[in-house]
């Protein structure tokens, strides 16, 4: 073997290893902060899960509610899925030191599956290219909210960029191969007519070209894989799981909590020792309700780690469409900035020390949890099936229960339902009037 | 309407009714929402169903102090009505409000309350495709009737066509707003907003709403839900068009065009 080609095969091993030692590694970093999480069991009915994920996550059901975004989506997806069958062969000629591995054994299949990379490319850059008009140029609402404002923006159109340069780089790669002689693979479907570039072009340039396409393909995927930790388009790992831990329930159940269970039970039951000490070991009771991430469960966080800042959820919740505050996806990315945070503060100090913040309050404000209609509009709208409104929920259980910190009208309403069984001042013996009048 | 039957009455004749009438406290307390219960109550006498009421023994169910955040509360309240209504032993209950219809059907079973919980809209269209009720005289025919999905229904429950069937039967022209059916848009009351100022904004979600339900053109707005009743009400009001527009349960469209 050629020494050239030795000393390839030694960069491309180390440009693997190392883009998959720190991906794992930072990867890692986000499971541990899920895992800070409450516990929660969402193992049960385990095929009616497989299938959910085949239809919103596999089959991208949810995406074509909205029929323009749907359809370029499922384009870069498609893309996504399938050129990764040609990047298996960039990994293995890499390893190898080979060229085009699979067209021997394929042979004429060999060309038109790479014909068929080709289309899906020209569909990548094609919906790439309309979804970055349709953030810059169309300017779509709901790309352009208070909460969009700075990095997320970037992140977006970064990501855009990316697969831009990617699938420009294959289509590239090829075009040069087109001009090679006694190349196992081509003609090109759509890299032949790209081929006039390298006119002219001795032997040595084309084959130094296509080798320099072919790293940028490579070096470019290996990037993106370590940009994805850092980026809202962490979303093409986590939605899979997201959408198999989802809640399976009716959107209107929220769930009754097992600590007032047990602590209601005590009340109703006569036999209960009220006087009754803790039993031996028994754990410290639960904070109700959450005030920080730590208070809510591990799919809860999993959804904030999985949300791409779409802003389906956004654009049709009625609180943020009659101008309120409250916007779900902001609940979901100040969710998971906060989440950051904590387990920045985990990697610097071994354990998490208290930095005096908190979820509520310093990210999410008591007025954008009091303006939800509890309606499920956002629940419905996610491509992903997060969850905001528990979240939502959660918060608001411990303003109450721990801080008794509801809108004064709420308060009015609670002391009602609990002094005469209504939300109104109307007494418990006049419910029957409606018979009579 | 004949007189109503309440679980106490019926079991001290050692009787049982088919089904309780869970009338709620909008139901009970709201004069708007005290018609719908009346319309209600007259479509199951109509129907000749056997139905009783809990009547001073109902109670909250507690779902507006749950939302709020209130789990304490509203455990306490789901404790006191599932002891009442596993006393007198009840196996089916329908409701005129989508809050109760949903607490009841999915918060209470985890804590011991096992029903079939029926919305009123469901129990009428059975009663309609059993041909216990009969649409008579047609006087909503070829009228331009517009569905708000409450979200307790539609979205929280999947129920989207048991309303929609009997306007169908009323043989209403029904057309749908922009946002309907799992994509309806709230009319502002849930999740406890109902008993509340709303937060600073710049419209209110009932206005909207009703601009939406206005733009279809429709004489009647018809709704499921006594909060989406005062909701939309309220809205057509502020639009002042309540002379052309009128808000209507479903229920009371259904008990003016039948007979007993």
């Amino acid at each position: 073997m050629e020494t050239i080609n030795m000393i390839e095969i030694a960069c491309f091993v180390l440009a693997l290893g190392t883009a998959v030692f720190f991906f794992q590694k930072n990867a890692g970093r986000i499971r541990r902060n899920i895992q800070l999480g409450r516990d929660v069991d969402r193992s049960d009915r385990a095929s009616e899960r497989w299938k959910i994920m085949g239809r919103v996550a596999l089959g991208q059901s949810k995406m074509v509610a909205r029929p323009v975004a749907g359809f370029f989506h499922i384009l870069i997806y498609a893309g996504f899925l399938l050129i990764n069958i040609e990047v298996l062969e960039i990994f293995i000629d890499g390893l190898l030191g080979t060229h085009r591995i699979f067209s021997g054994p394929l042979g004429g299949l060999y060309t038109a599956a790479i014909d068929f990379f080709e289309l899906l490319s020209v569909g990548v850059i094609l919906a790439c290219l309309v979804f970055l008009w349709r953030r810059n140029v169309q300017r779509i609402k709901r790309f352009h909210t208070a909460e969009m404002k700075g990095w997320p923006t970037k992140d977006a159109q970064l990501i855009l960029y990316v697969e831009l340069v990617l699938m420009g780089a294959l289509l590239m790669m090829n075009a040069a191969e087109s001009q090679m002689e006694g190349s196992p693979a081509g003609p090109f479907v759509i890299s032949q007519y790209l081929g006039f570039v390298f006119k002219g072009w001795s032997q040595d340039a084309l084959h130094i070209a296509e080798r320099g396409f072919w790293w940028l393909h490579l070096i470019g995927i290996l990037a993106f894989l370590n940009y994805l930790p850092f980026s809202k388009h962490f979303h093409i790992i986590l939605s899979f799981p997201n959408v198999w831990y989802s809640k399976l329930d009716s959107k209107g159940s929220m769930g009754n909590m097992a600590s007032v269970k047990e602590e209601v039970e005590k009340m109703m039951d006569p036999n209960a020792d009220p006087f009754a000490a803790p039993a031996e070991g028994a754990a410290e009771p639960e904070r109700f309700g959450a005030k920080d991430v730590f208070d809510l469960h591990r799919v809860q966080l999993m959804n904030a780690y999985t949300c791409t800042e779409c802003g389906r959820c956004t654009s049709v919740c009625p609180a943020h469409e009659t101008g309120k505050k409250l916007s779900p996806r902001k609940i979901m990315m100040d969710v998971r900035d906060r989440l950051d945070e904590v387990g920045k503060n985990i990697d610097k100090n071994g354990d998490f020390e208290d930095d005096g913040l908190s979820l509520l309050d310093d990210r999410i404000s008591r007025e954008e949890l009091w303006a939800c209609t509890s309606c499920n509009a956002c629940v419905e709208a996610c491509p992903v099936a997060i969850d905001p409104l528990s979240i939502i929920l959660e918060m608001r259980r411990y303003l109450v229960m721990e801080e008794s910190a509801a809108p004064q009208e709420l308060n009015l309403m609670m002391t009602n339902v609990e002094n005469n069984g209504a939300p109104w001042q109307f007494a418990q013996a006049d419910r029957l009037n409606w018979a009579q009048d | 309407m004949e007189a109503i039957q309440t679980m106490a009455d019926m079991a001290a004749r050692s009787e049982k009714p088919d089904v309780l009438f869970w009338v709620g406290c909008a139901g009970s307390f709201d004069d708007r929402a005290k018609k719908i219960t009346r319309s209600f109550a007259e479509l199951l006498q109509k129907a000749g169903v056997s139905f009783a009421v809990l009547g001073q023994e109902e109670s909250c169910t507690g779902d507006p102090a749950k939302r709020a955040g209130n789990e304490f509360l509203f455990q306490m309240q789901a404790a006191m009505n599932i002891q009442t209504l596993n006393a007198y032993e009840v196996k089916r209950v329908v409701t005129t409000c989508p809050h109760c219809f949903n607490t009841l059907k999915n918060e209470y079973p985890e804590l011991g309350g096992n029903y079939e919980v029926l919305h009123h809209t469901q129990f009428l269209q059975k009663l309609l495709d059993e041909g216990k009720l009969k649409v008579e005289g047609g006087a909503f025919k070829g009228r331009k009737v517009t569905f708000h999905d409450p979200c307790y229904l539609g979205r929280a429950n999947d129920e989207f066509e048991a309303p929609r069937s009997v306007l169908r039967d009323l043989e209403a022209d029904l057309v749908e707003m922009k946002r309907c059916k799992n994509r309806g848009f709230c009319c502002g009351a849930g999740g406890a907003q109902m008993f509340k100022e709303a937060e600073k904004g710049n419209k209110e979600v009932n206005i909207e709403r009703t601009e939406e339900a206005l733009d279809t053109g429709a004489e009647i707005v018809a709704v499921g839900c006594p909060f989406c009743t005062t909701m939309m009400t309220d809205g057509v009001k502020n639009k002042e068009e309540e002379a052309r527009v009128k808000v209507y349960d479903v229920s009371e469209l259904l008990n003016e065009s039948t007979r007993s």
